[in-house]
């Protein structure tokens, strides 16, 4: 799918799961830029995330969402908890690109752990190096399914 | 050539009976001398002989001769030659002389010497660890080869290793390691007085993920997908400056071909940062209009990169040898179009910028860098071109095809952020310009060419002028033809200390637009 009709999935499953507002707040645990390009991609005027309800918040503490790069250094450890710990619940979180997903092509070195799922419960996996704009948005809809579920259950 | 022999001649009689041993290889000298007399050699070749510092790298060769080695790369561009000096530092007394307080360029050397390799430089001015930021239990040197891997080390307790402000007027600011855009980690720490900067630290190296160290035991063919991943947005110069280091250790000259594709490679990469980082800037002031110009343009370079590659950031296209993709006759038309568009497109985002009066208010003598200061820190690409330091290693130190091609290197003498926006501006026309050429005169024949077997621990170099400046690669390979140890040394590691230094006496506010006009990479510099 291309990015138009991806986006117009998005702005309807937005406003039906979260009343039109997505907030998402993005945390670069030790990625080599790749994916964080492309997550600001997102609000070129080409794709211009915006227009479906999606915003990119300064702070965890507005987040609904946390799309992490990077597979978690010994120096970002911390980070990544505090801002796992600052963003209220519900949250979602989302791994991108293969480094996050699983240490990616450097794996578990002295200063790497080689993916964030052992910090972090991880919503959706986002494959890729880095992952393309328009798998982005296929990884925060699938995010939005589960969202929703857990939404219903009251958690 | 007869200057060139000349002049490493005179170098080689003034280290008299100092020189234990010289040795030739493809572009460079290896001078061995005692770590005694270090200081007195290389402020010796810095100060006298116009040698720039290229890299230094601590390497432990205690397997092949029972002690550490450093080797100090300067080159002397007027020669195209690089002079390295390389001491031995024992086991037992694992110090060495540090040159950093005569030399600044030198502290982060030393510093992450220490960190990695246990080796102290004595008599350095700051003692404060660069590359881990916890404080460890014990001393762990993961660069040793007797280093036991025991998976990620865990730092709960930070130090915080920063200037004290005892002044009642001054004002701590800590920002970061998140920050509040889409950008990589580090943290900024502000002293100011009302809304001016009196000070600055920095604390970087938060991505730091041990590549060199991963990269040690690889096959040469693994390691490039390591090389490609330092950083994204810096891949094909990485890429090529490993492939260059392989290609000289293993004397081989790579197709014709392939030095143009490789180089249309890299100027494809150059114009697509510099066209986003010019739009960049433009958030730093919040010019709305240039930013969304410049986003718009720079997409449209990666969707052009994909169609060609299929990689919108161009990786996977560099091979040991060559290059692993070759260019079509209906993609050079597809590559020419676009860039007639381009070059009309950002003429205009040009017009604006320079034209509109509060833009250009914001940007003048804003973030200012002396000479002297880029001169002294050792900054390279534009920070140091935008303050008057003519240094291009495309045109000094000419690799891939660029001796074959015709472009101006751009100078400006303001240093402040209007300098480096404008020497952005105009190498973008020059890639423009590049890139015609090399399509115009593109040659035919093979892509790539084989890699012969690397004679054991030999050292070669290799190095690129990326987006934001000169990367230069160190390698080593062991018996088995794999990587023994390996050094990283990009463009943003010389370039980080000089933003630090642009800072001081500018208002807080201008810290962005100052930081975004150097457009450092964090994973470049922290590897």
């Amino acid at each position: 799918m291309n990015e138009e009709e991806l986006g117009t999935d998005l702005k309807k499953r937005i406003k039906e799961v979260l009343s039109g507002s997505l907030h998402i707040r993005h945390v670069d645990t030790g990625s080599c830029n790749g994916c964080d390009f492309e997550m600001s991609t997102l609000s070129n005027p080409i794709y211009d995330i915006s227009r479906f309800g999606v915003s990119f918040v300064p702070s965890p503490r507005q987040a609904d969402m946390l799309m992490v790069t990077g597979g978690v250094t010994s120096n970002l450890e911390k980070a990544l908890r505090i801002t796992y710990e600052a963003t209220p619940k519900p949250k979602m979180v989302l791994a991108i690109g293969a480094c996050a997903c699983g240490g990616g092509v450097f794996g578990e070195t002295y200063a790497n752990a080689g993916g964030i799922d052992p910090f972090v419960p991880v919503y959706v996996y986002v494959p890729g190096c880095p992952p393309r704009p328009q798998a982005l948005i296929q990884g925060i809809l699938l995010a939005l399914d589960q969202y929703e579920e857990v939404l219903k259950r009251g958690e | 050539m007869d200057s060139k022999r000349r002049m490493i001649k005179k170098i080689v009689q003034q280290l008299g009976n100092r020189l234990i041993d010289a040795k030739e290889q493809a572009n460079e000298t290896v001078l061995h001398i005692d770590k005694k007399d270090l200081p007195e050699i290389c402020q010796y070749l810095y100060q006298e002989q116009g040698a720039r510092l290229f890299t230094m790298v601590g390497n432990d060769e205690r397997q092949i001769n029972t002690m550490f080695a450093l080797y100090y790369v300067f080159v002397v561009d007027e020669i195209r030659h690089f002079m390295t000096i390389k001491i031995f530092v024992e086991e037992n007394d694992p110090t060495f002389p540090s040159l950093a307080a005569h030399m600044p360029a030198f502290n982060w050397y030393e510093r992450e010497v220490n960190d990695l390799l246990g080796l102290r430089a004595i008599g350095h001015p700051n003692r404060i660890p660069l590359i881990f930021h916890g404080d460890q239990m014990e001393a762990v040197y993961p660069l040793r080869k007797d280093y036991i891997e025991t998976g990620m080390l865990h730092f709960e307790n930070e130090a915080l290793h920063f200037v004290e402000y005892t002044g009642a007027d001054v004002t701590e600011i800590p920002v970061g390691p998140i920050h509040a855009g889409i950008i990589e980690p580090g943290h900024f720490r502000f002293g100011a007085v009302g809304d001016t900067v009196l000070h600055l630290d920095a604390r970087l190296f938060y991505t730091h993920r041990g590549i060199e160290k991963e990269l040690e035991g690889k096959t040469l063919e693994q390691a490039m997908f390591l090389i490609e991943r330092i950083c994204c947005v810096c891949n094909v110069s990485h890429a090529v400056a490993f492939a260059q280091a392989v290609e000289t250790a293993a004397n081989v000259t790579i197709p014709r071909r392939a030095a143009y594709i490789r180089t249309l490679y890299m100027e494809l990469e150059r114009l697509y940062n510099h066209v986003g980082d010019v739009g960049n800037i433009c958030a730093g002031y919040g010019f709305a209009v240039g930013n969304s110009q410049g986003a718009r343009m720079r997409e449209l370079l990666l969707r052009l990169n994909e169609e060609l590659t299929g990689h919108r950031y161009l990786r996977g296209v560099i091979a040991l040898g060559g290059v692993r993709q070759d260019i079509r006759k209906d993609e050079i038309d597809r590559i020419t179009n676009h860039l007639n568009e381009l070059d009309t497109d950002f003429q205009d985002l040009a017009d604006i910028l320079l034209n509109h009066e509060i833009a250009v208010d914001r940007m003048e003598t804003t973030g200012r860098l002396s000479l002297k200061q880029v001169t002294e820190l050792e900054a390279v690409g534009v920070a140091a071109r935008a303050s008057g330091r003519d240094i291009d290693c495309r045109r000094d130190l000419p690799y891939a095809a660029y001796d074959q091609l015709n472009f101006a290197v751009i100078v400006q003498e303001e240093g402040d952020v209007l300098a480096r926006i404008k020497v952005r501006i105009l190498e973008v026309f020059n890639s423009i310009l590049l890139i015609r050429q090399i399509l115009q005169d593109l040659p035919e024949g093979d892509i790539v060419t084989d890699i012969p077997k690397i004679q054991p621990y030999k050292t070669s170099l290799g190095w690129t002028e990326s987006a934001r400046g000169e990367n230069c690669h160190w390698l080593m390979v062991d018996q088995d033809n794999k990587i023994y140890r390996y050094r990283i040394r990009s463009a943003a590691y010389s370039n980080w200390p000089v933003v630090a230094v642009a800072v001081p006496g500018n208002i807080v506010p201008d810290f962005p637009l100052i930081n975004k006009s150097f457009e450092l990479c964090y994973s470049c510099c922290d590897r």
